[in-house]
């Protein structure tokens, strides 16, 4: 749970912060015999920043067409701010989107293509500069604002996407996987940018992607998808320091999976064991690789596991070294600090706590 | 790299048919406009008097315009079909897209002399319309000017230009990236706007070629008026084709083409300017 809910009830930052914008009730969708979405539940906060996550096909994308009205849910409802969402046209939903390859008008200049949303409402036409100006200042593209849309690089259009979608100041905003089809240093300068304006305009964000470094980055909460149900929502941290399902703790982060079995408190797999709260029988763990350190390189707590691993490889990456030990027959990933080259047998750690039992 | 004489090689059918088919004839065709008709025998003596009876006698600008004018009518009904056609295609038909693609296609298999025919037994006096027309007891006696008219020649040519341009619309709107239709709709505009403002103007430069073809296409008939047009709506091309015949004039028959040519070749040249201008991706 998030620290706001310590908050007490009349604070009224908090009960703005988490009043339902968005509320997903067992929608399901089926494409011909094909169920795309299973029965999906979710609620949406005000201002909150939401990450759809999930591998192509996990429904992610058709989850938020539902949403923008591009399609209808099979079964289930959508409302928004109380009201029904799912039985509006998409051009009456006070939704907007920005699309994957950002869907721009090419008869429209940059700054048509911002002002269109404005004129077909109806907006006064002197408003409509105003505004339209504004949207590009934020995105810095007011230097093109005569340009053509296909003269632009993918970033540009990017931008103007953003503007085109925000300047309308819709309730929420839908973006899918809008920053996919950047090179990796402009995705990282977008997300930076993406997540500053989030934050200044205060206007919901509902994300689409399948890259979970970008989930984490971004996100105040991650819905994790996959085929078709959702598997785990939660913040990044508490999705990464307790997934629910071995699927989730390997999606988000790396992972070791150890299988253990558990009797009477104490749970073992080949020579390790420690204790744990999990109920008998055969039970599923998650370690995270940074979770394992070597004893030579520090104090050890009185609790630790402690076992011998044989370092089959070893890979620098700059401030930390990753591991392949052989333990018992299995490996283990370890990422330790770096330290130059390691061989042979180390004796290393892990405390019982940081072994999160899952579902398989 | 492909050597020269691959280079030659290949390059050669083209040539000869272009030089056969399509300069021999037009050089010739050119060159018939400056001769002169005496005795009943083609004599080649240059000169610009075909061109200067084309200009005096007035006969000859008033069929052009009412070619055009029939031109015209065609274009207009034929987009009027078209559109709607392909944009319901395009964009609401689903699953009966390639049904109704084909259904759209087939008429062209058949003859056009024999669609021809068809209108004349449509529109003739014991034709079809007029049987109807006194069995729903609409009329008392046989209406006759359905047919011989160009009336006649515009419905008909309308009923065959119709398909070539309803394909290039057809084959713009099939272009158009949905995803704008979807963030037109997607921005607050209904379907009403969505087209004015996103399918529309995508859709010019196929309007325009379809536009095109009814238009020029139909500048150059000469079978529609014989059929089912009658004497009050000769067209350009049979004033050329009695000039060729009967008439025996081919120099000023040659000089008439040569002038359709120059506007024809203008109309395409002009309309081949707004569709560049008008093509965005």
């Amino acid at each position: 749970m998030t620290p706001d809910d310590s908050r007490p009830e009349h604070d009224p930052a908090a009960s703005i912060s988490k009043e339902t914008l968005l509320e997903i009730r067992q929608v399901s969708k089926c494409f011909g015999s094909r169920e795309v979405l299973k029965g999906i539940s979710l609620e949406i906060a005000a201002g909150e920043f939401l990450t759809l996550l999930g591998e192509s096909g996990s429904g992610k994308t058709t989850l938020l067409r539902l949403i923008a009205g591009f399609e209808q849910p099979s079964s289930g409802e959508i409302r928004m701010a109380g009201e029904r969402l799912d039985t509006l046209p998409p051009y009456k939903r006070r939704v907007n989107t920005v699309f994957q390859n950002y869907a721009l008008f090419p008869h429209l200049s940059v700054r048509e293509n911002v002002s269109y949303g404005l004129q077909v409402s109806g907006v006064a036409k002197t408003e409509i500069s105003g505004r339209a100006s504004d949207a590009l200042r934020m995105v810095k593209m007011e230097e093109y604002a005569a340009s053509r849309t296909t003269k632009l690089s993918g970033g540009q259009q990017q931008r103007v996407a953003l503007a085109r979608a925000l300047v309308n100041r819709p309730k929420l905003l839908l973006l899918d996987e809008p920053l996919s089809a950047l090179d990796a240093n402009l995705r990282k300068q977008m997300q930076v940018e993406l997540k500053t304006l989030q934050r200044e305009l205060g206007i919901t964000f509902l994300f689409v992607t399948h890259d979970q470094e970008e989930a984490m980055a971004l996100s105040d909460r991650i819905a994790l998808l996959k085929d078709g149900a959702l598997e785990q929502v939660g913040s990044p941290r508490e999705i990464y320091a307790h997934p629910a399902t071995s699927y989730a703790a390997q999606f988000i982060g790396q992972t070791n999976l150890v299988r253990t079995d558990v009797r009477g408190g104490i749970a073992r797999c080949g020579s390790l064991q420690w204790g744990t709260t999990s109920s008998d029988g055969n039970v599923l763990f998650s370690l995270r690789p940074e979770a394992i350190h070597r004893v030579a390189d520090g104090r050890v707590p009185t609790d630790a596991v402690r076992f011998h691993g044989l370092i089959r490889q070893q890979i620098f990456s700059g401030s930390s070294e990753q591991l392949e030990l052989e333990v018992s027959g299995a490996l283990l990933k370890a990422r330790v600090p770096a330290q130059g080259p390691l061989a042979g047998a180390h004796e290393f750690w892990f405390s019982p706590s940081d072994a999160v039992a899952v579902l398989e | 790299m492909y050597s020269r004489a691959y280079k030659t090689i290949v390059s050669l059918p083209p040539l000869v048919w272009i030089g056969m088919f399509l300069l021999l004839p037009y050089a010739l065709m050119f060159a018939h406009s400056f001769w002169l008709v005496r005795n009943g025998m083609i004599v080649h003596h240059w000169g610009l008097r075909n061109y200067a009876t084309l200009f005096q006698n007035p006969l000859y600008a008033e069929v052009l315009f009412r070619t055009m004018r029939i031109a015209a009518g065609v274009t207009l009904l034929s987009l009027l079909l078209g559109y709607p056609l392909a944009y319901y295609m395009s964009f609401h038909a689903g699953a009966r897209k390639d049904l109704l693609y084909q259904l759209v296609i087939v008429p062209l298999w058949v003859s056009y002399l024999v669609r021809g025919y068809a209108w004349k037994t449509i529109l003739g006096s014991d034709g079809v319309l007029n049987g109807f027309l006194q069995y729903i007891h609409i009329t008392k006696e046989p209406v006759s000017f359905f047919l011989y008219s160009p009336f006649a020649v515009i419905l008909m040519l309308t009923h065959i230009y119709t398909p070539f341009v309803f394909l290039p619309l057809y084959a713009s709107l099939e272009h158009i990236p949905r995803n704008l239709v979807e963030a037109s709709h997607d921005l607050g505009a209904g379907w009403r706007a969505t087209f004015l403002r996103v399918i529309l103007p995508l859709s010019l430069p196929g309007l325009l070629a379809g536009a095109t073809f009814a238009f020029v296409l139909t500048l150059g008939d000469f079978l529609a008026p014989l059929l089912v047009g009658g004497p009050s709506s000769i067209m350009i091309a049979n004033i050329v084709q009695s000039l060729f015949g009967t008439a025996y004039d081919w120099p000023l028959g040659a000089s008439i083409s040569v002038c359709i040519l120059l506007l024809t070749i203008s109309l395409l040249f002009l309309t081949e300017q707004l569709e560049k201008k008008w093509a965005y991706q």
